[in-house]
């Protein structure tokens, strides 16, 4: 056997000849043609052979069925990729752009079919592609660089213009002298043995392609070992930046330094003459309904703030930005009768608006602070006003509630005693 | 003995050792121009040319990077310019590749074999030079991978309805398929080369070609597996290949812009996609085939048919031309009509001037078989129908961005130095790639070159 085994060179001395065969791996037989190697390849498969092959330069036509060839699975596995693909692709678009986070373009529906037909069709060639590639290579049990047969010197010249038919030992009918007989009958011009290796250190591979893929392998696992290392560890340094973009900017932040400035700081402070928005609405009484007592969190004001002045004008005051804002819903007795809920139930629904005047009420109980929050801000279903309502119209309001209350719980001794006869 | 009479069984076998002394042929034909010792002069001349241009690109994709893309001619009109009308172009470029691998083989053409190979390289490196155009024109390249639909802290998903989303789909597969499909094709001669390195004693050569071959023997249960996948695979290219072009005309076709919003762009791009491809195919394989003597496997006829395709797919391209006009017209739409005349005759009138003279005019001349049989005349007219499918894309994005609806949004265009820069470094990494494929890769197919030879049924009975 002469070297020209290409793949398994020992990388330590090239010089040495090759060691003594052993087992009979199998017999080579060279046909002149394609079509003697054809006739050769029916002798052998009629003759019961199953362990044999046929190698050529090209596919010889018709040796599918001269050697007895099942078709391939491999249409069915192409099949099963493209399924999946179609599938994958079909889902993987429903799931991101409809499901998860459904997204409006132009108003369109969130799962429009037509739209979603290029990727589908994309992802069902993609992977039939993948499962046709590697099932190809899979279903040949390929890649595998070392075989007995590359020993052979006429082996290596199948690529080029040679026509070998091989019987394998193992199979159950070979026999070295009929099956030698059976290969010269069919017209072999050459018929050659071929060994197992028994050199060790033939059967191994090189040692600098098994460093190679052993470094290779290592440094391929650093990226993740890094993300792993990230991923269970706490940094205070900032993130490493590849590519600046807009992260670091030439512009101050506040409280950052600069000696631009003598006081040394990029923070400039107020400037005389000036107001800074909100800083008129310090009073937290009059704009936020809030109390400041002797220390402690602030609680909710139970009178009314200085700048307001109770009186009958504020009183129709109220009841005018009321019967505006609030009657729809909470309607003009306050009783949460409004024409809203009402026209809601009309239609077989519910929207109750609060009963503001029920006796030990939510709305009786609030303090006056509480009862401006939640005009300004809302509570529940209901929205704030804030935008809509100044807050001096909005302490009115609360004024006007507070009458409606009174009102609507009045007892005997409410009456002033001059009135008393006008009731009956 | 041409390969089309493969039919025709010659019997040319009949004596001992003939058939095999063809294949052998073959074989030596096409190995001698990875096997010899020294390049040749024409290639490193060739190879320089190119590895200049290549630098050039990579300045320009520095400068770019490192700057924006302000430093493109760009405005805020013509925002779609020279990136895209390139994009466009060496995608088309990369059709004919795929068109010759899959479609020819389906349609049993046998000729294809003796130049799929470099056709198929041609659409790899095609599609490697179209990418890199949207990828820049992101401006943040190196968020590209934002496209990639993965899980992630931003919480985004890629909005899977927009045709530049298509794009990267359909890009990416067709990159990929045309990937594997070539590498596939490539395995038996890689083997053969790595059996000619063994035989030789050159071992580096041979564990690296033996790497790459996978262990190739040549067996016919494998070659029966081999060839079901081929077939299943150029199956799948041949809906692939005009998938990808419409979707790149989608692009174009689903936004509103006169000029752009209309449906005959899938067919119309197609048909163009294939007729530039040919002439790029005809660009590379003319000179190649006279440096290095493969007069006998890239036949006349061979030529002729790649020269009457080019006719053909010209003359649709000239009809989708003529159906745009007829149609700006005809529909009485005011802003169709006025895209189309400012077309014409507008301030880019000269860019429409040269696509029409270049892809209508000049293809006519392939009707006489004189011509189709001159070398050098078919060169000429190649690179001037390159020239002319260049400037189809330019003109398409250039003058209707240029005159969109409102005039206040008018101007015109101008490349600056850095999108010549870049446009150039394409040419230079598409050549290089090509250059050294030709010195390291069996350059033509040989298993299916020997496999439609008439002596590849040599000593069949009942013939």
């Amino acid at each position: 056997m002469a070297n020209t085994h290409d793949n398994h060179e020992p990388s330590d001395n090239d010089s040495e000849p090759v060691s003594a065969d052993g087992d009979l791996y199998g017999v080579l037989a060279e046909y002149d043609t394609p079509g003697e190697l054809l006739e050769a390849a029916r002798k052998v498969r009629d003759a019961g052979y199953t362990e044999f092959d046929t190698y050529s330069p090209f596919p010889v036509h018709g040796m599918d069925e001269a050697m007895g060839i099942k078709r391939t699975i491999l249409p069915l596995v192409v099949w099963g990729g493209g399924f999946t693909g179609l599938i994958g692709a079909v889902f993987l678009q429903w799931w991101m752009n409809a499901y998860n986070w459904p997204w409006n373009i132009s108003g369109k529906p969130a799962w429009s079919m037509p739209a979603n037909v290029p990727i589908a069709f994309e992802g069902t060639i993609l992977f039939s592609v993948l499962s046709a590639f590697f099932g190809m290579w899979i279903l040949n049990k390929l890649p595998q660089v070392w075989h007995p047969f590359f020993r052979s010197d006429r082996f290596g010249k199948v690529t080029d213009d040679t026509f070998l038919l091989g019987i394998e030992a193992k199979d159950k009918r070979f026999d070295q002298t009929s099956t030698t007989k059976l290969l010269q009958d069919a017209g072999a011009i050459a018929i050659e043995n071929v060994f197992l290796e028994t050199d060790p250190r033939r059967k191994t591979m090189p040692k600098f392609l098994f460093a190679i893929i052993v470094s290779s392998t290592a440094f391929a696992l650093i990226p993740f070992a890094i993300a792993a290392k990230a991923r269970n560890s706490h940094s205070n340094q900032p993130h490493f930046h590849i590519f600046p973009d807009m992260d670091f900017q030439p512009k101050y932040k506040s409280d950052t330094a600069d000696d631009l400035f003598a006081d040394g700081r990029a923070n400039r402070g107020e400037i005389a003459g000036t107001v800074a928005r909100g800083q008129l609405n310090a009073d937290d009484e009059f704009y936020r309904g809030l109390a400041h007592g002797t220390g402690g969190e602030p609680q909710w004001t139970t009178g009314f703030p200085k700048q307001i002045e109770i009186n009958d004008a504020l009183v129709q005051r109220g009841q005018n930005r009321f019967n505006i804002y609030c009657t729809p819903c909470h309607g003009y007795d306050g009783r949460g009768l409004g024409a809203v809920p009402q026209r809601v139930a009309a239609g077989g629904g519910a929207w109750p608006a609060r009963n503001l005047v029920e006796g030990g009420g939510v709305a009786s109980k609030m303090p006056n602070g509480q009862l401006f929050n939640t005009i300004s801000n809302g509570m529940g279903t209901m929205q704030g006003y804030a935008a809509q309502i100044p807050h001096a119209d909005r302490w009115a309001i609360v004024l006007y509630v507070r009458a409606l209350q009174r009102s609507q719980h009045a007892a005997d001794t409410d009456v002033p005693a001059d009135q008393k006869g006008s009731i009956r | 003995m041409s390969a089309e009479n493969a039919e025709h069984h010659a019997e040319p076998g009949d004596q001992p050792g003939k058939a095999r002394e063809a294949f052998r042929d073959v074989t030596r034909d096409v190995a001698w121009v990875a096997e010899a010792p020294k390049p040749h002069k024409a290639w490193l001349a060739a190879l320089t040319i190119a590895v200049i241009l290549l630098s050039i690109g990579v300045i320009s994709i520095y400068h770019l990077v490192t700057t924006g893309i302000g430093v493109w001619g760009n405005s805020n009109s013509v925002d779609w310019a020279w990136d895209i009308t390139n994009f466009v172009w060496w995608i088309g470029i990369g059709h004919a590749g795929t068109l010759i691998s899959a479609v020819l083989f389906l349609t049993r053409q046998s000729w294809r074999t003796s130049i799929n190979r470099a056709a198929e390289a041609m659409t790899i490196f095609a599609v490697m030079c179209a990418l890199l155009f949207p990828l820049l024109h992101t401006g943040r390249p190196w968020f590209a991978w934002w496209m990639i639909p993965h899980p992630n802290d931003m919480g985004m998903w890629p909005q899977f309805r927009s045709p530049l989303m298509w794009d990267v789909f359909a890009v990416s597969t067709y990159g990929l398929t045309s990937v594997l499909f070539w590498y596939m094709g490539l395995v038996p001669d890689l083997a053969t080369f790595r059996d000619r390195c063994a035989a030789k004693g050159d071992k580096v050569r041979a564990l690296i070609y033996g790497l790459v071959s996978l262990g190739w023997r040549g067996s016919a249960r494998q070659w029966h597996r081999y060839e079901r996948a081929y077939l299943i695979l150029a199956g799948l290219a041949t809906p692939l290949v005009f998938s990808v072009h419409s979707v790149v005309s989608f692009d174009f076709a689903t936004s509103q812009l006169p000029g752009w919003h209309t449906t005959i762009f899938p067919p119309y791009f197609v048909a163009g996609a294939i007729f530039s491809g040919f002439a790029m195919v005809l660009t590379l394989m003319l000179p190649l085939r006279y440096l290095f003597n493969l007069h006998h496997i890239i036949k006349e006829s061979h030529i002729g048919a790649m020269c009457k395709i080019m006719l053909a797919t010209g003359m649709m391209v000239g009809l989708a031309y003529a159906t745009e006009l007829f149609i700006a017209w005809y529909s009485g739409n005011l802003y169709e009509k006025f895209a189309f005349w400012n077309r014409a005759l507008g301030p880019f009138w000269w860019s429409y001037f040269l696509m029409i003279s270049c892809n209508v005019l000049v293809p006519q001349l392939f009707w006489f078989k004189k011509i189709r049989e001159k070398p050098v005349i078919i060169f000429i007219l190649c690179i001037f129908v390159n020239i002319g499918m260049w400037f189809e894309r330019f003109v398409i994005i250039a003058t209707s961005l240029a005159r969109s609806f409102m005039p206040s949004m008018w101007s015109y265009y101008h490349p600056t130095r850095w999108d010549i820069g870049l446009f150039l470094g394409t040419i230079g990494l598409f050549s290089t790639m090509f250059l050294l494929f030709f010195r390291y890769v069996p350059v033509i197919a040989m298993a299916e070159v020997k496999g439609v030879m008439p002596e590849a049924h040599a000593g069949k009975k009942g013939h």
